[in-house]
């Protein structure tokens, strides 16, 4: 890490574990949780989430001393919406079948609290560089939980990664299969998303002590 | 009437906003700690639908959809500009939402005592343009239904996170392992409620009859469409088999 000091280096790093957006600070769930039915859609929607708020938070971080406070809810929510019109168009032209699939859950990236909430408590107080590490940090840290319950939800409901049939065919009872194995349809529908969001909550927090809520 | 029925209880019980689209869970986590200031919440989520979804269904029809400017002349008619859909979505909520707060507290200062604090939050909840984006994407056909559907979508939601405040307070008595503590049990607490909830599934279709695909499932989707393309592989082989057996005999 010779090309980020310390502190900078912390920023990116932080919120991939520690600090993570989802399972400790608890922001952006709503989007987090309908799409990760299959590892695809979830690995273009951390890509997405994470140019959104790189760039927004430099976009932000660069006006923050000519916003008026008062109106600047709407001026966050304009640059937000403005990028993300970019990637919801730039899906349609490149990937239109996933964007079919991930529908109006790209428009609401613009209302994910990962994006507003580090507008706020950091791009309006920091400069671009920080802003911008900061960004992407976060927006990692919410792609990992992402990819992982999407890595699960995929392989266990469909026994498929990607699209690949990586557990054998299932009608035709070949690897995996031929021993009786069968795949959890639980898993597909939108409830286990939160159950399994729950269990890596659960995990967490009991490798770090430290992050026990009080009751 | 019927269809007005029919929508009401679907978007509340079978479509609902928490259990099935995951909408507007951040302030459904955050603000569910209490089952007053749930209901304060709750109140003012389908307060602001009902008035955004009908404005926002006004701007799509006759600004935002294919086709939807002909009211101004026919050389208009062939405008889309549905991909402005989310700015100005997103700019009709900020400033009704704004709005509403500054006609609140100079009419009902009491109303504004309960509400007041939670509208600003309400701009970002994305069960707001989930509403509006929901209503775009299904097509939604008259202003009366569109109201409907705000309203329905809105009362879901608060029925969902008035039922979580209320676990949530009992829960606290209660021997929770510690990691769960807190946000780890009210997550699997939502998704086991968000399995009872699907058994709502079955209550338009009478049962037993086999359930409508739900829209949103994007899986049932992907399936779909891997069938249809295999069928159009298929078509493709045997349409190339017949073209070789053609050269074959000539």
């Amino acid at each position: 890490m010779a090309l980020l000091s310390k502190k900078d280096a912390n920023l990116i790093l932080d919120p991939l574990a520690d600090n993570n957006p989802i399972t400790i600070q608890v922001l952006g769930i709503c989007s987090a949780l309908a799409i990760t039915a299959e590892l695809k859609a979830s690995i273009v929607m951390a890509i997405s989430v994470v140019f959104v708020l790189g760039v927004g938070n430099v976009v932000i971080s660069l006006m923050r001393n000519i916003i008026p406070s008062k109106i600047r809810i709407i001026v966050q929510l304009v640059v937000v919406a403005t990028l993300v019109i970019i990637v919801d168009q730039v899906l349609k032209a490149f990937a239109y079948e996933l964007s079919k699939t991930l529908a109006v859950f790209v428009g609401l990236i613009i209302t994910n609290c990962i994006i507003m909430g580090r507008f706020e408590a950091f791009a309006l107080g920091n400069g671009p560089w920080k802003s911008f590490l900061d960004g992407i940090g976060n927006a990692l840290g919410y792609g990992v939980i992402l990819i992982i319950v999407g890595f699960f939800r995929e392989l266990f409901g469909s026994g498929t990664l990607m699209g690949f049939k990586v557990l054998g065919d299932p009608v035709e009872k070949t690897g995996l299969y031929a021993t009786g194995y069968e795949n959890n349809g639980f898993m597909i529908i939108p409830p286990a998303a939160l159950i399994v969001v729950g269990i890596i909550i659960w995990v967490q927090r009991s490798k770090n002590r430290a992050l026990i809520e009080e009751n | 009437m019927l269809e007005h029925t029919e929508l009401f209880f679907k978007s509340i019980f079978i479509d609902n906003m928490v259990f099935s689209v995951f909408l507007g869970m951040c302030s459904y986590l955050a603000v569910s700690k209490k089952v007053a200031t749930a209901v304060g919440l709750g109140a003012a989520v389908i307060f602001v639908l009902a008035v955004t979804v009908p404005l926002n269904w006004l701007l799509d029809q006759y600004l935002l959809r294919d086709g939807a400017l002909a009211w101004l002349g026919p050389e208009y008619a062939d405008y889309n500009l549905s991909f402005l859909s989310f700015i100005l979505f997103i700019a009709t909520i900020a400033t009704m939402v704004q709005l509403v707060e500054i006609v609140v507290e100079k009419f009902s200062p009491a109303l504004y005592n309960s509400l007041g604090i939670f509208l600003p939050l309400i701009a970002v909840n994305c069960a707001i343009l989930g509403g509006s984006l929901f209503m775009q994407a299904r097509d939604i056909q008259t202003l009366g239904l569109a109201f409907n559907y705000g309203v329905s979508s809105g009362i879901g939601w608060f029925l969902a996170i008035l039922a979580i405040a209320a676990i949530r307070e009992k829960i606290r008595y209660s021997n929770v392992p510690a990691p769960l503590r807190g946000l780890g049990i009210t997550f699997i607490i939502t998704g086991l409620m968000g399995i009872g909830f699907q058994s709502f599934g079955g209550m338009l279709t009478g049962g037993d009859e086999a359930p409508e695909p739900v829209e949103n499932t994007t899986v049932q989707k992907v399936l779909e469409e891997e069938e249809e393309e295999k069928k159009k592989t298929e078509k493709e082989i045997d349409e190339k088999a017949v073209s070789y057996n053609h050269t074959i005999k000539e």
